[in-house]
């Protein structure tokens, strides 16, 4: 049974195991406007939680999507390349943007439940 | 309430923007719409479809007049490098004030309208943004020369797509005859308007001035005509750079001259000769001697935008110039830009990279505009 959980930064993650699914919230989506782009890491490469993971354009602006935790890329959504607005359509199903091999589990404590990420984004 | 938005102004159809679901944001002193429902790229792929409806009221709207009109015209030539002497009575004319060095200091539009109840006067839009230091710059340099009216109690509506002109032809059967750059008054479902047929587009369109209290009317029945949706400032900016046109405060500005900013064309010829008009020697110089840089098109090859202040190398990667408006295309569906590049570097087919979040991503340079003008000309 996977797990969903959410960053403050509205990213949404999938725990499945020691690995996650990363993407950024129908909140995120309806802020950003219609994606017109996005920038996936390289499969095996070594993220650090908290820093730049990928980043997501829309027509006006880019934004930094974070890494929710340390790890590897394992698999990157490779449809966004040619259907960004995939993104805006299914934001938290095919709108995935990393899969991750988690190095540290207990960074996945830290996480929002989704109690915690409503909250948050009830409030702006 | 937020202390940002308290001290924005507002335009007369900010409760309408409301009403409609707008995403209000501030721009220029002002809370502005964004985009409606419908988003960003809907709207713009339905203003070249079709017909959109833009609040511009934010932008400056001048009136100015003399004793004559060669005697108003012959003033507003001191600040501007125009014809306006020989503008005709219901024609408009694009172009800017400029500085003792040759910088632009605002672009503007000025048409030359004669009436019943203001005779013969010049109508003058400016950007939001310019407006204050616009009116002082009139004010200091030819308030003795002619009568200066900032019109803040008119909004002015633009609007702009290939089914523009049937939307007024119908409401107002006289504005069948406008062609590209004519302006007049016209009477909208009653509604006294001061129209011109131009606009930010690219497309075939009106831009619509109209008194405060009446703006609102005015929108709701535009937005009535099937044809018509409400546009915001995202989309009128995407629609704007898809047709190569300049954003004051990006791509023109008081460090950017016409010359640089190959808007020469704007400049008649009497006046490029007999000059009359601040920086007009340096200007000269110019052309004459050529310039250093030059405003292009930029077309990144592959999907990634490049957005203003990106540098732009050539292939062996010797920066030689910077992207002044960059975003996504929703016509072309990719991305575009404009910029200024070394004018050895600038002939369109030129390739270039552009230094994006630490990679160099390649591109072209390319001729202006991406997406085709469709004025209405004779």
């Amino acid at each position: 049974m996977s797990d969903l959980r959410y960053t403050k930064d509205h990213e949404w993650v999938r725990i499945e195991g020691d690995t996650v699914t990363v993407g950024i919230t129908p909140y995120a989506q309806e802020q950003l406007g219609d994606v017109v782009y996005v920038e996936l890491p390289e499969v095996g490469r070594k993220v650090e939680q908290g820093k730049e993971m990928a980043v997501v354009e829309s027509v006006k602006a880019a934004s930094e999507v974070y890494a929710p935790v340390s790890g590897e890329v394992l698999e990157v959504n490779t449809v966004l390349s040619d259907a960004p607005a995939t993104v805006n359509e299914d934001a938290q199903g095919k709108g995935w943007f990393v899969k991750l091999k988690v190095t540290d589990s207990k960074q996945l404590d830290g996480l929002l439940d989704e109690a915690a990420y409503k909250a948050l984004s009830d409030g702006h | 309430m937020d202390p940002i938005t308290e001290s924005l102004s507002r335009t007369p159809l900010h409760d309408l923007h409301v009403e409609l679901g707008a995403k209000m944001v501030p721009f220029a002193g002002y809370e502005m719409p964004v985009n409606y429902p419908a988003g960003i790229l809907t709207e713009h792929l339905h203003c070249r479809a079709a017909a959109g409806l833009f609040d511009v009221s934010h932008m400056g709207q001048v009136r100015l007049q003399a004793e004559s009109h060669a005697a108003v015209a012959g003033a507003l030539e001191r600040l501007c490098p125009a014809d306006f002497v020989g503008l005709q009575p219901g024609r408009q004319r694009y172009s800017f004030f400029t500085d003792t060095q040759g910088g632009i200091l605002d672009d503007l539009m000025v048409s030359r309208l004669v009436d019943d109840r203001r005779g013969d006067h010049l109508f003058m839009v400016v950007n939001a943004a310019c407006k204050v230091q616009d009116l002082s710059h009139l004010r200091a340099n030819l308030n003795h020369r002619c009568e200066i009216t900032e019109l803040a109690d008119r909004a002015l509506l633009a609007l702009q797509g290939p089914l523009a002109g049937a939307v007024m032809a119908r409401l107002a059967p006289e504005s069948a005859a406008m062609t590209f750059m004519t302006a007049g008054h016209l009477r909208i479902g009653g509604i006294e308007c001061i129209a011109t047929r131009s606009g930010y587009t690219g497309e075939d369109g009106f831009e619509i001035s109209v008194a405060a209290d009446q703006a609102t009317e005015l929108a709701r029945l535009l937005l009535a005509q099937e044809e018509v949706k409400p546009i915001g400032l995202g989309a009128r900016d995407s629609l704007r750079l898809e047709a190569g046109l300049c954003l004051y405060g990006n791509d023109i500005t008081a460090a950017t001259t016409p010359v640089e900013a190959d808007l020469s064309w704007a400049i008649a010829k009497r006046r490029r000769e007999q000059g009359g008009f601040p920086g007009a020697g340096q200007l000269q110089r110019q052309w004459q001697e050529g310039t250093a840089r030059k405003r292009v098109g930029i077309l990144p090859e592959g999907k990634a935008p490049a957005r203003a202040h990106t540098e732009i190398a050539d292939s062996s990667g010797q920066v030689i110039g910077e992207i002044t408006s960059g975003g996504f295309g929703p016509s072309v569906n990719g991305p575009i830009a404009m910029g200024y590049v070394a004018t050895t570097q600038a002939a369109a087919g030129t390739s270039v990279q552009l230094l994006v979040r630490g990679k160099a991503l390649p591109a072209k340079v390319v001729a202006l505009p991406f997406v085709p003008h469709r004025y209405r000309r004779g």
